[in-house]
């Protein structure tokens, strides 16, 4: 009776997501860390720890660590390969535009999210919005830490509820 | 109403779906599968009527008013208590609190028998306790410097006897344990525990909330002065709970919340309290849910606790067999059927648990997948999370056939070889 489930699956699972689940980028240890949090999904216990190198303003290198489901991992994997280059700024725009498509509504003009894009499909299945925040949701608190000079910061996904 | 014919269990799960109405629906165009029964079971169409007869023919508030219907009301919501009283022996009436759930029946433990406590005195738990059976006690712990000790559970998730020994002692004041694993499935020695609980003079608090639906608990033959346990895991409404206590300790209890029903006499800046259990059940309480538990009382007793067990006995060891063929689960709890309730929680080491219950749920499979509020136990197992399949009452190997299927559609989708 059961074969192979349903299409809709693949919404979620598209073959980018997969392809950054299954060979995550951004695992590599950096030779100076800038800014780094612990971020944590009390729903499921994954856990993502981020590592940013910085210079100046601009990212120059991002490792994510911690267990994840494919979502989360994925998600990671991209953020870790699209920010390298892009201002702290810039990043906190992507951040919000991601988060924004996450919650149902269209990426501003001029914010280009890449292979993030592949992750469109999380938004129809609700508990999972917060698998594909958990890395962003991480990478706000570490800039926010950055930014006032203080020590690691700890987040978690609840701050995703009611928005 | 389908007739419930016999089987080696002594009932047949299939001819009993048809009682529950939901069993009916499709979920992504399959069966609905539904193995979440830790978390909540289904409801049966004799639930479903009562729930509706009492708003349609009864409904008023209890305790209070001499017309008809408060009349009617208040004796349905008392003999929801006397029910409960009889389903698990409890000694006397009385002694059975109507709570919210079996967390509101642990809190009222901790809070109110918790208050004798002082600075230095121990409470003992375990490594395998839900949050329900922990955080009352850290709340406690943080209020009265109260100190926690918790037994933990050997590889194969059990509770480590030796270690319960040697922290029993006579600082300890309240022992609190689950009488069955939410995440494990292990079904601990509670009569034994008691016996040795009040050697040193200590009370005993269990968490039946897993327990109390699949198992027959006798309240006095254990020998715990407290069990808590919830409507919802045993075919019941969601919003009532139970605390089973000895009468004798009740008395000796402060109530933890103040308001009507609960008093006897009050002044200005004065009150006295009502006579137990009342004395603990402020306000308007959940009168239409305890009203229509009965009714799932009634299919339970109909079965008979021993007949449920021996069906979940049964299901629980096929499963075993089926998920341990598979060769590539971890399982984690004892594989011994006989020391483990229905339910199994287990990983695929190449399948975050909420992917593999995603691809479950497409296929209408119902699995729970997460830490289980037992994050403790999380990290003692060394796993952020697991999967988790739990039978009822209208499982059968059906099911665990399709879940077995399911894992390996999931493992074929994920590409894993």
């Amino acid at each position: 009776m059961i074969d192979r489930p349903e299409v809709a699956l693949d919404d979620l699972y598209r073959e980018v997501v997969m392809d950054h689940h299954r060979r995550p980028r951004g695992r590599t240890p950096l030779a100076r860390v800038d800014a780094h949090a612990h971020g944590f999904n009390p729903v499921c216990g994954d856990d993502v720890l981020l590592s940013i190198a910085l210079d100046d303003e601009r990212i120059v290198g991002i490792q994510v660590q911690g267990r994840g489901c494919a979502i989360c991992t994925a998600s990671g994997s991209i953020m870790a390969e699209m920010l390298p280059g892009r201002t702290v700024s810039e990043a906190e725009a992507t951040s919000e535009a991601f988060r924004g498509v996450m919650h149902g509504k269209l990426a501003p003009a001029g914010v280009d999210l890449g292979d993030l894009e592949a992750l469109e499909g999380v938004q129809k299945f609700a508990v999972r919005v917060k698998c594909a925040m958990l890395p962003w949701v991480t990478l706000a608190d570490a800039l926010r830490a950055w930014r006032t000079g203080g020590a690691e910061a700890t987040s978690t996904t609840e701050q995703e509820l009611g928005r | 109403m389908a007739p419930i014919a016999s089987s080696a269990a002594g009932f047949d799960p299939r001819a009993l779906r048809t009682r529950f109405p939901i069993l009916d629906r499709k979920v992504h165009g399959h069966r609905l599968v539904y193995l979440d029964n830790a978390a909540t079971t289904q409801k049966p169409a004799a639930l479903l009527d009562a729930l509706r007869s009492y708003y349609s023919n009864s409904n008023a508030n209890v305790h209070r008013g001499v017309h008809t219907l408060a009349e009617e009301a208040t004796g349905l919501y008392e003999a929801c208590r006397g029910r409960v009283a009889r389903f698990v022996n409890a000694p006397e009436e009385r002694a059975v609190v109507i709570t919210r759930n079996a967390t509101d029946a642990i809190n009222l433990v901790a809070r109110s028998w918790g208050a004798t406590l002082s600075t230095g005195d121990e409470v003992l738990l375990s490594e395998m306790e839900h949050h329900s059976n922990l955080v009352p006690w850290i709340m406690l712990a943080r209020e009265r410097g109260v100190v926690l000790r918790h037994v933990p559970i050997t590889a194969d998730g059990q509770l480590d006897m030796a270690a319960f020994a040697s922290l029993l002692s006579r600082r300890t004041r309240i022992v609190a344990l689950t009488a069955m694993s939410n995440v494990l499935g292990t079904i601990n020695p509670i009569a034994e525990i008691a016996e040795a609980v009040h050697g040193v003079g200590a009370v005993l608090a269990v968490d039946g909330a897993q327990s109390v639906p699949h198992l027959p608990v006798d309240f006095q033959a254990l020998g715990a002065d407290f069990l808590a346990f919830s409507a919802h895991k045993m075919y019941g409404p969601t919003g009532v709970g139970f605390l089973v206590a000895k009468p004798e300790l009740l008395e000796r209890m402060e109530p933890v919340a103040g308001g009507g029903e609960m008093i006897r006499e009050v002044r200005l800046d004065w009150a006295s309290w009502n006579d137990i259990p009342h004395k603990f059940e402020a306000g308007t309480p959940n009168i239409a849910d305890a009203a229509a538990f009965p009714a799932a009382l009634d299919m339970l007793e109909d079965i008979g606790m021993a007949s449920v067990r021996s069906h979940e006995r049964e299901l629980v060891g096929y499963a075993l067999d089926r998920l341990l063929g598979l060769g590539w689960l971890e399982i984690h709890g004892p594989l011994d059927p006989d020391r483990r309730g229905g339910l199994i929680s287990f990983v695929d080491p190449e399948i975050h648990p909420h992917d593999l219950a995603q691809v479950l749920d497409t296929l209408g499979i119902a699995v729970r997948a997460g830490h289980h509020c037992a994050q403790p136990l999380m990290r003692r197992l060394g796993v952020a999370a697991t999967a988790r399949a739990s039978f009822g009452l209208y499982n059968d190997r059906d099911d665990v056939d399709a879940l077995v299927d399911g894992l390996v559609a999931a493992r074929k989708y994920f590409g894993v070889a």
